[in-house]
């Protein structure tokens, strides 16, 4: 048997890498040996990726991108599709679920130091993973063709109007319509199942290769590659990451579907966080919702948008809003260059640092809490102030990451 | 290397000529095909076809009510001022970013302090001009949200841009310019074209 096995396999290597790819990425592969549970949310990120994909084929089946039929075709996949309110549930949770581990994984990177030299592409292509989950998030969420998802995307697409000059004709081809109408929800719904899905499976097959390229960042931010067994070539603290990794990951697993499963049987709509009342109502052209607020993981910046009430140099409020929210997301792209700290690791840095990072993470909540507000004088100025502190903490680091006093970093991973 | 295929030698000349002429022509055939798909994208004949003018009959308008109609899926105002509502407009005037309507919002006939051609009936496109929300009429003086000094107007409830009961936009909001007013005429007393300037060129 084992005999036969090792013919077709050496059959099929013959024709293809597959022995030597599976070692080079998981038996061979040298994984730093002190990850702690910040490194979950990697392999989570691809676990929902995973479900986004397989429940998004069977949505597919019976969901209409018709602007007179897809509200109808939601409530009948809810209805009267055996499991079809699985299935959903299983879609509209994952999306969250998807942003939360996300936001988790690149917390990480920002505590440890993992977007620091070698790996800036690393980290740029992840920036390019989370723009593309961005714009998944926002096409699907238009799909349902309830209030939200009208007013959302009206809002959204308006913001393209701001730009000067091809504002206009950008937002008409973005619609295919001099509103937001059938067109849009029916192209939107292309970009949704074929464009984004494949970009970004594409990308997270990049984002690994490169990964495996480097080498992972570790809780202590130095490089396991300096120091190996000068017998076996080996990173002394590495280990490989099959079986080690493989099935610590599988117990993360568990814990997220405990927690997956939970949301889905018991809040799926999260009091109106995961899954807004007002996307219950079918969209009306004629009327805005009293109160509308996009889901969750756009709030912080949608607080940003808004925090800009003044005309300032030659440009209106509108376009320095836009600008400002865009900037909100894309600046994470230059930490790699903002980071003077001679250490990577938050461990083995300044208080300096830990003070900024702890207002960073304070900020993003406050303004993520705002953005689903309505807007009052008060929560108008709060915005401001935050939205401040937010991006000082990117425009002053060059500054404070080389004052900052650091400790110095051990020669090998620590506990 | 010492071998008489030196890329370096071939690549001067004629060789280096083809590759960029080449490249040149593959790039224009990209542009090429590229074109069709960009263009497919852009809003249809049928889109296009789909902005005809709408007929309003205005004869049961009540002064202080709210008309919506829709034209080319936006929603339209009518709005039937009382003459408090329209003393309003003068004193409103300093908190205004553009009270004259100088930015080019309106058609030429829009252009007053009212903002229309007969001055109690205001039409006005209901789109904020910040992103694009529908503002909600508040014609409730001085209520709690809006602080004690609202005199009626519209409220933006999605970024709280404010504009007066003639559509103008209150400083310091979200929002840039005046409510758009769409080309409209009277075709008779209770008649309003909206869409267009006669029933001509309707």
């Amino acid at each position: 048997m084992n005999k036969q096995n090792n013919t077709f396999l050496e059959w099929i290597d013959k024709r293809f890498p597959l022995v030597s790819t599976w070692k080079e990425h998981f038996t061979e592969y040298y994984a730093p040996k002190n990850f702690n549970f910040w490194y979950f949310f990697g392999s989570l990120a691809l676990l929902v990726l995973v479900n986004q994909l397989v429940t998004g084929i069977f949505l597919t089946m019976s969901y209409k991108p018709d602007s007179s039929l897809a509200f109808a075709s939601v409530e009948y996949i809810m209805r009267d599709v055996d499991y079809g309110w699985l299935i959903r549930y299983m879609h509209s949770t994952g999306a969250s679920m998807f942003f939360v581990v996300v936001y988790l994984h690149m917390f990480r990177g920002m505590m440890y130091g993992s977007y620091r030299k070698p790996r800036e592409l690393l980290w740029l292509i992840g920036m390019g993973i989370f723009f593309v989950l961005m714009s998944l998030a926002f096409t699907g969420y238009i799909l349902p063709w309830g209030q939200m998802s009208y007013w959302g995307a009206q809002v959204i697409v308006s913001m393209f109007e701001a730009i000067p000059f091809i504002g206009e004709t950008l937002h008409n081809w973005i619609l295919g319509d001099f509103m937001l109408s059938d067109a849009a929800l029916n192209r939107f719904f292309a970009y949704h199942v074929v464009t984004l899905p494949v970009l970004i499976v594409v990308l997270v097959f990049v984002h690994i290769i490169a990964l495996h390229e480097v080498g992972s960042n570790n809780p202590d931010g130095i490089e396991i590659k300096e120091n190996k067994n000068p017998q076996t070539k080996i990173p002394v603290d590495g280990i490989p990451f099959h079986p080690y990794y493989t099935v610590k990951d599988i117990f993360g697993v568990v814990i997220f579907l405990i927690v997956f499963c939970g949301i889905i049987f018991f809040a799926p709509e999260m009091g109106g966080y995961f899954l807004e009342h007002n996307n219950f109502i079918p969209a009306d052209t004629l009327k805005t919702p009293d109160h509308i607020a996009p889901v969750w993981y756009f709030t912080p910046y949608y607080s940003m948008l808004r925090a800009v009430t003044v005309n300032f140099l030659w440009v209106d409020a509108k376009l320095w809003g836009v600008i400002l929210m865009v900037a909100g997301v894309a600046v994470f792209c230059f930490l790699p260059w903002l980071d003077r700290s001679p250490v990577k690791s938050i461990r083995y840095k300044g208080p300096i640092f830990k003070f900024a990072l702890t207002l960073f993470v304070i900020s993003f909540f406050v303004l993520g809490w705002l953005g689903t507000q309505s807007p009052t004088p008060l929560y108008t100025l709060l915005a401001q102030i935050f939205s401040v502190i937010y991006f000082a903490f990117f425009i002053l680091m060059p500054w404070y990451s080389k004052i900052d006093k650091t400790k110095p970093e051990p020669k090998r991973v620590t506990k | 290397m010492a071998d008489s295929f030196s890329i370096n030698n071939e690549m001067s000349g004629r060789r280096k000529f083809l590759v960029a002429a080449t490249s040149v022509a593959g790039g224009v055939a990209g542009v090429g095909i590229v074109a069709p798909f960009v263009l497919s994208m852009m809003p249809s004949e049928r889109a296009k076809a789909a902005g005809a003018p709408v007929e309003v009959d205005i004869s049961k308008l009540e002064p202080g009510m709210l008309l919506m109609v829709e034209w080319r899926g936006r929603v339209v105002w009518i709005l039937d001022r009382t003459p408090q509502m329209l003393a309003t407009l003068e004193k409103l005037e300093p908190q205004l970013a553009d009270p004259n309507s100088e930015k080019e919002q309106q058609p030429d006939y829009a252009k007053n302090r009212t903002r229309s051609i007969k001055s109690e009936i205001l039409v006005v496109e209901g789109i904020c001009t910040h992103l694009g929300c529908s503002p909600v009429f508040r014609k409730d003086i001085a209520p709690e949200d809006l602080g004690s000094d609202w005199l009626g107007g519209f409220f933006c409830p999605c970024h709280g841009s404010k504009f007066d009961l003639a559509g103008r936009v209150y400083k310091s909001v979200p929002a840039p310019t005046n409510l758009v007013v769409p080309p409209h005429v009277y075709l008779s007393d209770n008649v309003l074209l909206i869409g267009a300037e006669s029933k001509e060129t309707a």
